[in-house]
């Protein structure tokens, strides 16, 4: 006679694990080291918060006209605000701000569009990548339709920032996976010079590359053949994070197992299928942290310009302490500078994460 | 002489071959991994291969679609010679099906894009009647509830169900397994089976690396016994396991059979 086989009920945790004490007493009194740990670290932001605060907001001054208005002995938000304008736009003419905005709120539209079901993805993306630039392009220059050209000479500020950290990362990724692939081609020729650029560009500095750029191209390019500097730079930042960014798509590539390739080319895909369709969407999921990375370290490196004559944020904050009104502003102008970068680089992590959240199908289990 | 080249002549005699194996070697690096092999399908004919691990066999199979090159001799599927040339390698690889030890479903898409891939890419097949292609052999391996999970949602006998529909997807005249069930839990090995054994009575021609002797009684017209890279020895499964000619062969099935 078999007997039936019941599985016994799942029972629920026990409570003393669960809740906001249990939480506590877990994560900040659970043995005598992480208790006297615990109590040091509040001792430390005693210490800390009040001054800070102290400084950055209670007898902060935040209106006046010069330095002399700032008298309450805290921070001088005063030059912030009144160079505010400075910061964001550069040299860019006041009336012509608006082309920045416009150009910016269609790029974020544009982006948040891809949230939506109903549209087609493959031509949002292609509208990003290939339209919008040519928008805004020559919204920022002018030149037509009636708008007054602008010389990219003037152009500075966060908006500097983002663009340079904006063109960089959407043309290092493509030149990147290139650059990777080619690394791992079985064809001697097109192996090499992946190899050689990267190692190259690797090895060397990008304020060495900046100053090719800069300074280098125009004296080896023959008379009259010369372009933009702001063109030059840009280049040179994108091939400088594409060496990076394909070492690290390298990573993913490596990290997909070979069985995945020997499906697809079993299957029939060609080369340029099998990764576009198969290895690259796993390679690119894997080493998101890697490429964000790659992201946060160029958008920072990009207040190297500065160096060779490209006022960006960092740069107009710096030209802008040494305003004869304002001496001595230099720690307002660095913490607003820190806090911008802070808040921007937070955010892309952010963003980075909840993608990769997003993209998780590989474990997943119901 | 390990190998009887003419029993193989005679069994092939009189229908053409849709795979042929003539004097094929191989290498990696300085070790010699097939030797010799001399060896031929006939269209709806069912092959097992089986032989010690080491032995080649998987090596050998994964010869016909050109996964691994072969350094001498030749070897001919469906009448198109396995060289270099990409354009005869692709065109064989749309007709000949081959499922894997380890599954190999791509994790990124859903059961049903990992079905529709290759029919939409390869064969240019529109997508709605891919879908439906999908779904219908989803059906056939009794798995089609499954359709929009991924495939690490799956367990293994699901999955490895869900890569020979892939396979069939292409509506391929040949299907080759390499070690279907090695990487399954024993309570799953006979789904597997059973879809193969059905697939095999519709009269695909199928090659199929596998321990299952089970299988191999019930399925083969012919089973290859390999070892150190050589045949050595292939018959009727009635010959093969009641009446083996080598003593390699009869050393062999006592260790797999009496455990």
């Amino acid at each position: 006679m078999a007997i039936e086989f019941k599985p016994s009920p799942s029972l629920p945790p026990p409570q003393n694990s669960v809740g906001a004490v249990a939480w506590i007493r877990k994560n900040f009194f659970s043995s005598p080291l992480n208790v006297v740990l615990t109590v040091l670290s509040l001792y430390v932001l005693y210490l800390l918060i009040p001054p800070v605060l102290q400084w950055a907001v209670l007898d902060a001054t935040w209106s006046g006209e010069s330095k002399a208005a700032c008298t309450a002995g805290g921070a001088c938000w005063a030059f912030i605000a009144v160079y505010f304008d400075q910061f964001m736009y550069g040299l860019y003419p006041a009336d012509e701000y608006w082309r920045i905005n416009s150009a910016a709120l269609l790029l974020v539209a544009l982006v948040a569009m891809f949230a939506l079901k109903s549209v087609n993805k493959m031509w949002l993306g292609f509208t990003i990548i290939v339209l919008y630039p040519i928008v805004a392009y020559f919204l920022f220059a002018g030149g037509v339709l009636g708008l007054e050209v602008v010389e990219t000479s003037l152009w500075g500020g966060l908006f500097l920032t983002t663009l340079l950290g904006v063109v960089g990362i959407v043309a290092s990724l493509p030149l990147g996976v290139i650059l990777a692939l080619g690394r791992r081609s079985h064809m001697p020729i097109v192996k090499s010079v992946c190899v050689v650029f990267i190692e190259t560009i690797r090895a060397v500095p990008l304020i060495t590359i900046l100053f090719m750029a800069s300074v280098m191209i125009p004296l080896f390019l023959p008379d009259g053949l010369n372009f933009n500097k702001l063109l030059r730079v840009l280049i040179g930042i994108t091939m400088f994070s594409a060496a990076y960014m394909a070492e690290v798509i390298r990573g993913g590539l490596q990290a997909i197992p070979k069985g995945q390739y020997e499906a697809a080319d079993a299957m029939g895909l060609t080369y340029w299928q099998s990764m576009i369709l198969v290895i690259l969407p796993q390679a690119l999921k894997l080493v998101i942290p890697g490429i964000v990375n790659t992201f946060i370290g160029l958008f920072k490196d990009t207040t190297l310009v500065y160096i060779v004559g490209m006022f960006d944020l960092l740069g107009r904050i710096q030209a802008a302490t040494h305003d004869a009104n304002w001496l001595g502003t230099t720690t307002e102008g660095y913490a607003f500078a820190g806090f911008v970068y802070w808040a921007i680089c937070f955010g892309m992590s952010r963003y980075s994460m909840a993608v990769e959240r997003k993209l998780d199908t590989g474990h997943k289990r119901s | 002489m390990t190998y009887n080249n003419l029993a193989v002549a005679q069994l092939a005699a009189g229908e053409e071959a849709i795979i042929e194996f003539q004097d094929v070697n191989k290498w990696y690096g300085d070790f010699h991994v097939l030797k010799h092999i001399d060896f031929s399908v006939k269209k709806g004919e069912r092959i097992v291969v089986c032989g010690p691990s080491g032995s080649g066999k998987s090596t050998m199979i994964r010869c016909i679609n050109r996964l691994e090159e072969h350094q001498q001799g030749s070897i001919l599927v469906d009448g198109i010679e396995m060289n270099d040339n990409l354009k005869n390698i692709e065109t064989i690889r749309k007709d000949v099906g081959m499922v894997f030890q380890h599954f190999n479903l791509f994790p990124h898409l859903t059961i049903l894009e990992n079905l529709t891939l290759a029919p939409i890419w390869v064969r240019k097949t529109p997508k709605k009647e891919a879908e439906e292609m999908a779904m219908h052999y989803l059906e056939r391996v009794k798995i089609a509830n499954q359709a929009l999970k991924y495939p690490g949602q799956l367990s293994g006998g699901q999955q490895q169900r869900v890569a020979i529909a892939r396979g069939l997807c292409m509506k391929p005249r040949i299907m080759l397994f390499d070690e279907p069930t090695s990487a399954l839990d024993p309570e799953m090995i006979k789904e597997v089976l059973d879809v193969m054994i059905q697939l095999a009575d519709e009269g695909m021609t199928m090659v199929c690396v596998t321990h299952e002797m089970g299988f191999a009684k019930t399925v083969a017209d012919r089973v290859v016994f390999m070892d150190a890279g050589e045949i050595v020895e292939a018959n009727t499964p009635h010959e093969f396991f009641d009446n083996p000619q080598h003593d390699r062969t009869q050393l062999f099935l006592s260790q797999i059979l009496n455990h």
